[in-house]
């Protein structure tokens, strides 16, 4: 691969075939309008086009090339969007981490994927400044809001290198090559790289901007973290509609939040059960003028029928729409909201330029009406996962055409007669948490870090605020005692907020199989 | 105002897993940027502030203003305490 010239011809009507064009297209339409707003400050299309240019030409000229990683460990806000764009721009790979994530796992990440370059901020400091120490391939760090001087001579202000007039020269670059990788939890306990090529993100993005119908005057409100595809594709989408977005670090304090969407007018608010609970339960709620709202969107968990009533009680004029998806393509399916009385617990049928079917354990097609795991077709799905051709080969199989690979889930759905899909459980054993992805074989090999742990098995149970809270049972070797905190705050400092156990259960013996292996069956 | 904050900062500290650097988080800093308290966290606090300075943290009261940060929560005790 080589950096050379543009070698593609621009629709001059529309955004090209590229992830970033869209923000392209967008600035040259609407240069003046608000694209961004975060806290205080408003940012116009062009002045984002400014600072996404400089920073791609910083990056271009500390070495970062077509096809490289670059990690993008930020909480959400300007610098997480600016770095996004820039690392698209130049033709390298896009790695959204979660701010939560601890040393360990970040120095995992970093090395798996062999990342070139880091952004970061001051105050994830301790995080990275531990992962770089022990990592070779990260040629640049550039650190947000840097006060004091940057240990590592790797590391440079953010601020000193996003100023300046400076263009990133043009990247020989087609929808063939990779946009980003997403780190998802997987079964076996190690994170796997999602990897999406820009057909695959765009593809996603087009289907999705056309069944929400996301239109120029749309302002939707992200509280998502953008290391979560999902709260991702609100700034993919609102910037190819050329609508604003309102970008909050946190829903921790809804009071806030809702002042911000009234004040706003947001038209379009994306979250998960977790969010929509703390937004019902805020009881001021009714005192705030939120009639602009006019969708609202669920995924990465099903939203309680209850919860479905509550919402649509309180905002009647909201289209509320029920989506399933995953990493591995971004979205698979919706319920068209006029639906939801005749069937409000399913996730809806495909969305635009998809194919779904159901497969038994055999693999064969299944007619409407059957359980069976769900395949999905179509330009969205995942290249395979990074450096892992093993799992890739579970998740990715042949499909109807020669050389054509298909998505196999492993969620087990049922269909009705209309093929309307229910979800019905996972075919592994994985957590979904706040709506994200916990790996249970990851928690316990944490657990086992802890020197007097001599078993241990994790499993999700229901709550009321987390879809699934992450639960563990332990049991110690001899002469050792923890508290249940103890063995929680253990926990925090590996893993992300929302993977540490809610709750710890100190046993005698956990269960085991009759070939002596641990078995969670009995446990809750 | 010191003692406030001097008792929250305890309370942070005994309550919340609070890992590494962000121990020796500054008065003015932010809870949530620093990553110190969730959803579930901002509940538990509030429970605690109700309970130890006699007050009622009202609904539309819960901003960042008066809870994400101990200077933030000191100067709030101050103006919701019966004098």
């Amino acid at each position: 691969m080589r950096d050379g010239g543009v070698n593609r011809v621009d629709l001059p009507e529309s955004a090209g075939p590229l992830l970033h064009d869209s923000l392209y297209f967008t600035a040259s339409q609407w240069p003046e309008k608000i694209a961004l707003i975060c806290g205080d400050r408003k940012y116009r299309f062009a002045e984002i086009r400014r600072s996404v240019d400089a920073l791609a030409a910083s990056l271009q000229q500390r070495g970062v090339r077509r096809g490289d990683r670059v990690a993008i460990f930020l909480d959400n806000g300007f610098e997480a969007v600016a770095g996004i764009y820039a690392v698209l721009r130049i033709g390298a790979v896009v790695m959204p981490i979660n701010p939560f994530t601890k040393r360990d796992k970040l120095a995992y990440l970093l090395d798996d994927s062999g990342a070139s370059a880091l952004l970061t901020h001051a105050l994830l400091r301790e995080a990275w400044a531990g992962a770089l120490a022990r990592n070779r391939m990260v040629h640049t760090c550039i650190v947000v809001a840097a006060t004091s001087a940057l240990a590592d001579a790797r590391c440079v202000h953010y601020e000193q290198v996003a100023s300046g007039g400076t263009e990133p020269r043009d990247v020989l670059l087609i929808d063939q090559d990779l946009a980003a990788i997403i780190y998802s939890s997987g079964s076996t306990g190690d994170p796997k790289g999602v990897m999406l090529t820009h057909l695959n993100m765009v593809s996603a993005l087009r289907s999705v901007s056309a069944y929400l119908a996301i239109r120029e005057s749309d302002v939707i409100l992200c509280a998502l973290p953008l290391a979560f595809d999902y709260g991702l594709y609100q700034i993919l989408m609102g910037f190819k509609a050329g609508a604003s977005v309102v970008l909050e670090l946190s829903f921790a304090l809804p009071a806030k939040v809702v002042q911000v969407m009234a004040q706003e007018r947001v038209t379009v608010l994306p979250g998960v059960p977790t969010l929509f609970a703390q937004l019902l339960n805020f009881k001021a709620l009714p005192k705030f003028d939120l009639g602009s709202l006019r969708i609202i969107t669920n995924t990465a968990a099903a939203l309680p029928e209850q919860q479905i009533g509550a919402l649509r009680r309180q905002f009647p004029q909201a289209r509320l729409y029920s989506m399933y998806g995953l990493t591995e393509c971004k979205r698979v399916t919706y319920l068209p909201p006029e639906q939801l009385d005749v069937r409000p617990n399913s996730v809806g049928r495909g969305m635009p330029n998809e194919e779904l079917w159901l497969v038994d354990e055999a693999g064969n097609r299944l007619p409407n009406g059957s359980v069976g795991e769900l395949v999905v077709r179509g330009s969205h799905v995942m290249r395979g996962y990074w450096g892992k051709a093993e799992e890739t080969a579970i998740r990715l199989r042949p499909g109807p055409h020669p050389g054509e690979r298909v998505l196999y889930t492993g969620d087990i759905f049922r269909t009705d007669h209309e093929g309307y899909l229910y979800f019905v459980a996972r075919k592994d054993d994985v957590i979904k948490s706040r709506g994200e992805k916990v790996s249970p074989r990851e928690v316990e090999n944490v657990l086992y870090n802890l020197q007097g742990v001599y078993e241990a098995a994790v499993i999700g149970v229901p709550d009321p605020l987390l879809g699934q809270a992450v639960k563990a049972f332990v049991s110690l070797r001899p002469g050792f005692h923890y508290t249940e905190k103890e063995v929680i705050r253990h926990c925090l400092s590996s893993l992300e907020n929302f993977m540490a156990p809610k709750q710890v259960v100190f046993v005698d013996a956990l269960p085991r199989t009759a070939t002596g292996k641990i078995t969670k069956t009995g446990l809750e | 105002m010191e003692q406030i904050k001097q008792q929250v900062r305890a309370y942070i500290l005994d309550n919340f897993i609070v890992v590494g650097a962000s121990s020796e988080f500054q008065d003015s800093d932010s809870f949530i940027e620093h990553h110190i308290c969730d959803s579930t966290g901002f509940l538990e606090l509030i429970g605690f502030l109700e309970e130890k300075y006699g007050i009622k943290v009202e609904d539309e009261e819960m901003v960042p203003a008066n809870l994400d940060s101990l200077n933030g929560i000191a100067a709030y005790i101050v103006t919701k305490r019966p004098h």
